[in-house]
């Protein structure tokens, strides 16, 4: 039956978007194999396009899998800053728009966000830096939908470097947030 | 009892070393002399080596060699006052240690003038034989406060944070020692980082941060049982505590609203009173000793600086003041004991040093020549301050006078040493 509907409209030359709710069909209620007949009708846009562009990115995968993936930005989970800055590249926004995907996708997943500094200037100015970075992080994936129980905000500052030495290359190193997945 | 043997050979290692590095000019000639030793059994230790250590490192004094010395009088009586002018001494230190009645011993001193010839004071302190180098400790206190005029703080201790690392383990240690770094006791050890130790004013307790349990929360912990209890732990950060001057409130840094702000603790009811209001990072605070403003460090204008906020019945009157301009880096600062100046971390674009800003004038001057500078603490009588440094790739503690004179330095001799914070006067 839904089948036959969505041909139906298929033929029609009627994006699937612009049709489905005046149907009376949600979007959830559609099976895989009808939507990716709709994804390739068209180049649909906007949220719903890309919601099933998501189903198919992670479909199947075990995310202890997908997290190995060097293919995948969702291997990317240590972002890295510059002095005294909490800024984000716009690399690491495209690595997070990924992350926020998977954590959309799949809400039994948590992170914890770690936020580091490194040893220059005092130490509890960096815990407070550490901090500043991190929430940048928990922002931008709480803006592209992550619940705010998935994620948790933790600063050690400059007290659990990633590199011990004391140049400009170990405190690249150090200004840091790692993003760990709860369980992996 | 291998554990136990073990443990004690370790301890031994861990002692921190007092290395001088400069003399100060002007510094008064003293003599100390070797004490007499009248108690049953060997010397435990000369009760005048911890007396002349403690001089010199004030940088006040300067002791004269033994073998420069043309006698060993442990009483006035004995003193030959001629032959000590001819040494170029202008006071001298004599004393004995004798068996109390009972038990325990008793350590008797006399401070002269030499070139009068006359008695400036003089003591008679009961004790046991393991608190002979406490007794050293008072004694340089009243030899020092009789003339310089100000009380000294050799008697005093300072704690601190070590850290060990083996493979991928750290391995934390909150301690204290006696201001010349000897007696190390271990207070608190864990796996995870411990931070920011700062004293009662009593004296008696020991505010800290600690990760133990996955985060930055604050502890406060009796420094005699080794009690402690869970002082914040709110949702985001908990750091950087301090104590007012009545030891009633702390103040502390939390981000339980979103970034962090300071707030005050009161330690009897746990009511919290939030001070600060910026979009920026507020921490490190501390009190003024009048109790009357608090200081903190805040990059609400960009980059961390000290601002001062004035209080009324414990709470915020008007908006806070800049007070650093100088450097583009100015954060946790410590102030004298007279309120009239803070000691801070001062960055000038090419490294982090130890500078004092006198706050009547506004007038700062750079204390220390190392890059990576941290954690100031003024001594009790406000004339040394201790920090945490860098020399060769280690964490060690050095101290430097007010004036800039005077340096010396605490290091361990394995691992990391970080956050001294120096104790208020020993009152028992």
């Amino acid at each position: 039956m839904k089948l036959k509907l969505v041909g139906l409209l298929l033929a029609a030359g009627v994006v699937l978007q612009g049709c489905t709710g005046a149907q009376g069909v949600r979007d959830d209620e559609v099976p895989v194999d009808e939507r990716s007949i709709g994804g390739t009708v068209d180049d649909a846009e906007g949220a719903r396009s890309r919601g099933a562009e998501m189903g198919s990115e992670f479909a199947g995968r075990p995310v202890s899998e997908l997290l190995n993936d060097p293919a995948t930005p969702l291997s990317v989970r240590v972002f890295y800053f510059e002095y005294n800055s909490a800024e984000l590249s716009e690399s690491d926004r495209d690595a997070l728009a990924t992350h926020a995907r998977l954590l959309n996708e799949k809400s039994d997943l948590t992170v914890v966000l770690e936020g580091h500094a490194d040893e220059r200037g005092s130490r509890e100015y960096n815990l407070a830096l550490g901090e500043r970075r991190a929430k940048v992080i928990e922002r931008v994936l709480s803006l592209q939908g992550v619940s705010p129980q998935q994620i948790q905000v933790i600063s050690f500052g400059e007290e659990r470097p990633q590199a011990f030495g004391h140049d400009e290359e170990s405190w690249r190193l150090n200004r840091r947030v790692q993003l760990l997945y709860s369980g992996y | 009892m291998a554990m136990l043997l073990l443990l004690l050979s370790w301890q031994a290692q861990a002692r921190l070393v007092i290395e001088i590095n400069e003399g100060t000019e002007g510094a008064l000639p003293i003599a100390v002399v070797p004490f007499g030793w009248l108690a049953a059994g060997a010397t435990q230790g000369d009760v005048s080596n911890v007396i002349a250590a403690d001089l010199a490192r004030s940088g006040r004094f300067v002791p004269l060699a033994k073998i420069k010395m043309p006698g060993e009088p442990h009483t006035g009586l004995e003193i030959d006052f001629a032959a000590w002018r001819a040494a170029g001494v202008e006071h001298m230190v004599v004393g004995r240690v004798q068996p109390r009645q009972g038990e325990g011993l008793v350590v008797e001193f006399q401070l002269f003038d030499v070139v009068r010839g006359v008695q400036l004071s003089g003591y008679s302190i009961p004790t046991a034989s393991s608190r002979l180098r406490r007794v050293g400790h008072q004694i340089s206190d009243i030899v020092y406060e009789k003339l310089t005029g100000q009380r000294g703080a050799f008697n005093t201790h300072v704690a601190y944070v070590t850290v060990e690392r083996s493979g991928k383990e750290s391995l934390y240690r909150l301690a204290l020692a006696d201001a010349d770094g000897h007696d190390e006791q271990v207070i608190l050890t864990s796996k995870q980082p411990l931070m920011s130790p700062a004293w009662s004013p009593d004296g008696e307790r020991l505010a800290y941060v600690s990760f133990e349990k996955g985060r930055s929360l604050i502890y406060l912990q009796e420094v005699g049982s080794g009690e402690r209890e869970l002082l914040a732990e709110f949702s985001g950060l908990n750091s950087a505590p301090s104590f007012s001057p009545d030891g009633r409130r702390l103040a502390l840094t939390l981000s339980r609203d979103g970034n962090p702000e300071i707030y005050l603790l009161d330690l009897a009811s746990r009511a919290l009173t939030r001070m600060t209001f910026s979009n920026g990072i507020d921490t490190e605070a501390l009190f003024a000793p009048d109790g009357k403003s608090l200081f903190f460090t805040s990059d609400r204008g960009g980059k961390p600086q000290i601002y001062r906020l004035t209080l009324q019945d414990g709470r915020p009157l008007g908006k806070p003041q800049r007070i650093t301009f100088e450097g583009v880096y100015n954060a946790r600062a410590a102030i004298s004991p007279d309120g009239k100046r803070l000691a801070l971390v001062h960055g000038d674009g090419n490294g982090f040093h130890i500078a004092v800003q006198e706050l009547q004038s506004a007038s700062l001057r750079v204390l220390s020549e190392t890059l990576y500078d941290e954690s100031p603490s003024f001594a009790p009588n406000g004339s040394m301050i201790i920090y945490a440094t860098e020399r060769n790739r280690r964490g060690v503690l050095e101290a430097v006078s007010v004036d800039g004179s005077a340096h010396q330095r605490l290091g361990l001799s394995h691992g990391d040493v970080r956050e001294p914070a120096w104790s208020p006067y020993i009152l028992k």
